[in-house]
């Protein structure tokens, strides 16, 4: 089964420490040296990018920042799993670096099965 | 949450584990046999315990620990057997200090210790069947039930395999190291033809009800992953791995909402996994990168990058094609090659030439039973209008199919040869 990873978190200024970002790297290398891991990005601020949104049948470009967003998309990551226990097991030991090397980061890891067999 | 909910749970945990699990153990105890013992002794004792206290915030150190008491407990057993009490505890005392720090463990780049342990576990010395089991539960950490579910055999024929496996490697007192020079390569190939086994059974399913096994594609297609990661300098390494991704990327595609095959040229494009495609077609640009255009996986991968490029059926270039397949056919003389070889031809250059080749091989011992002759010369004798022939081809070749699917497939171009000629 394949997963989709979304990481959000509250917009901030604080990037992620060089302790976290080095325990992020070794378990992602791990990952793809594992054969789970497929593809996966970090994404830049959201100054860099746009919304183009539909309200009341009216189409819209709105740039970035969105000062209205409240949690803001920080990365993705493709996952070839067996199945969902896998696919949480997995999400919770990248949480529980987030926890050790950065006790006050707050954040969701969201993942999602893709549509498909 | 009962223990029966946490099942799944603890088992995930330990998947992602095992691989670390058995390398660590397997460096300790310089014995694979007994290191795949305790590491499932790791997820007994974890299923044991877990239920009641929760699953531990870090479950791979906790499997490790416990992995290395098991470690130590048997390596001073195994001492006391031989020598007398004191001695075995200066001795162990000595040994624990030397004795690479398990705990760390956790963190090594464990790539070359995988190595070792899959060379291991692909010892040609083992029986290929053997082979096939013994990857599947060192490799992949699967249980002996999941192995036996995903070949359709009885728990009990694949117990034995691992059982008798296992004996051979550990009655043969092999080295636990990763071969080097000639035998290198000869080594790499058992791997390599253990993936492709595995991988083929999966995506042919030779038999049963269904035509995919995906989970065993998806296994295979990991332990391919793996090898090139852990082995960056093989180009067949690269190929298989190209070869699979380009293979699997077809899934969705082959069969319709029933289940039933739908042929590569017939398939809805749109539904070919381009993630897959982009993997296997960076695999194989590898493979050629490191001088292996030519190898066996390398060959049949660039052959599968044609389907995988040509956007639409029209498109696909068989001129190319078939020239792979002569160049294939030079590198291993193989009647199942030449077929695959005539049917290229027959897009390329008519279904005249094609027959031709396909006639030559009737006569073949090793094709007797295999159904694809019938139905690529029932195929071409349609081409040629000749409906009789190929309704007969089609039939005989049904009764060879071993798959439900497959048969009935057939059956059904037997049906409408026999339709044509009949308004013909």
């Amino acid at each position: 089964m394949r997963f989709m990873y979304i990481v959000t978190s509250p917009r901030s200024d604080v990037g992620p420490t060089p302790l976290l970002l080095e325990a992020m790297h070794k378990l992602a290398d791990r990952e793809i040296k594992a054969g789970r891991m497929l593809d996966n990005g970090g994404l830049m601020p959201v100054q860099t990018g746009a919304q183009v949104r539909i309200r009341e049948g009216k189409l819209s470009v709105i740039d970035g920042p969105f000062v209205e967003a409240k949690e803001v998309v920080g990365g993705y990551a493709i996952f070839e799993l067996r199945d969902k226990e896998e696919a949480v097991a997995m999400a919770k030991e990248f949480m529980q670096l987030h926890l050790d090397h950065m006790p006050t980061w707050q954040g969701t890891c969201e993942l999602r099965a893709f549509a498909g067999p | 949450m009962t223990a029966a909910d946490i099942h799944p749970t603890i088992l995930a945990a330990w998947r992602i584990e095992q691989p670390r699990l058995i390398t660590g153990l397997s460096r300790m105890l310089r014995d694979v046999p007994l290191a795949e013992e305790l590491t499932q002794d790791a997820l007994v004792a974890a299923l044991e315990h877990w239920p009641a206290t929760g699953i531990p915030e870090k479950p791979g150190a906790w499997l490790m620990a416990t992995a290395k008491r098991r470690a130590l407990d048997h390596l001073r057993r195994a001492r006391m057997l031989a020598r007398k009490h004191e001695m075995v505890a200066r001795e162990l005392e000595a040994e624990q200090q030397a004795m690479p720090d398990l705990d760390a463990a956790l963190d090594d780049d464990i790539g070359d210790e995988l190595l070792r342990l899959i060379f291991t576990a692909c010892h040609p010395l083992v029986s290929r069947e053997g082979r096939v089991a013994l990857a599947l539960r060192m490799i992949c950490g699967l249980t002996t039930e999941e192995i036996a579910r995903a070949f359709l055999v009885p728990d009990a024929t694949i117990a034995q395999r691992i059982v008798r496996a296992k004996r051979t490697l550990s009655e043969s007192g092999l080295a636990y190291e990763i071969p080097s020079g000639e035998e290198l390569s000869e080594r790499l190939a058992a791997v390599l033809e253990v993936v492709y086994l595995i991988f083929n059974e999966g995506y042919t399913a030779a038999r049963g009800e269904h035509w995919l096994r995906p989970q065993l594609c998806q296994e295979a297609l990991r332990m391919g992953r793996v090898l090139t990661s852990i082995a960056p300098s093989e180009p067949e390494a690269h190929g298989l791995h190209a070869l699979m991704e380009l293979n699997a990327s077809r899934t969705a595609a082959r069969t319709d909402a029933l289940g039933e095959p739908i042929l590569m040229l017939d398939q809805n494009r749109a539904l070919w996994d381009q993630l897959q495609i982009r993997r296997g077609m960076q695999a194989l640009a590898r493979a050629r990168g490191l001088g292996g255009a030519g190898g066996f996986y390398a060959l049949q991968a660039a052959i599968i990058a044609c389907h995988a490029q040509a956007r639409t059926a029209e498109e696909t270039d068989w001129l190319r094609i078939s020239a792979l397949y002569a160049e294939l056919a030079g590198l291993v003389r193989s009647p199942v090659i030449e077929l695959n070889r005539a049917v290229a031809v027959g897009m390329a250059e008519g279904p005249e030439a094609a027959l031709a080749i396909v006639d030559s091989l009737v006569g073949e011992p090793a094709l007797k039973t295999y159904h694809l002759l019938g139905s690529v010369r029932g195929d071409l004798l349609c081409k040629l209008g000749r409906y009789d022939e190929a309704c007969a081809a089609f039939e005989a070749a049904a009764k060879l199919a071993g798959n439900k699917r497959e048969h009935d497939l057939l059956q059904r171009r037997a049906a409408e040869a026999a339709k044509a000629a009949k308004s013909s």
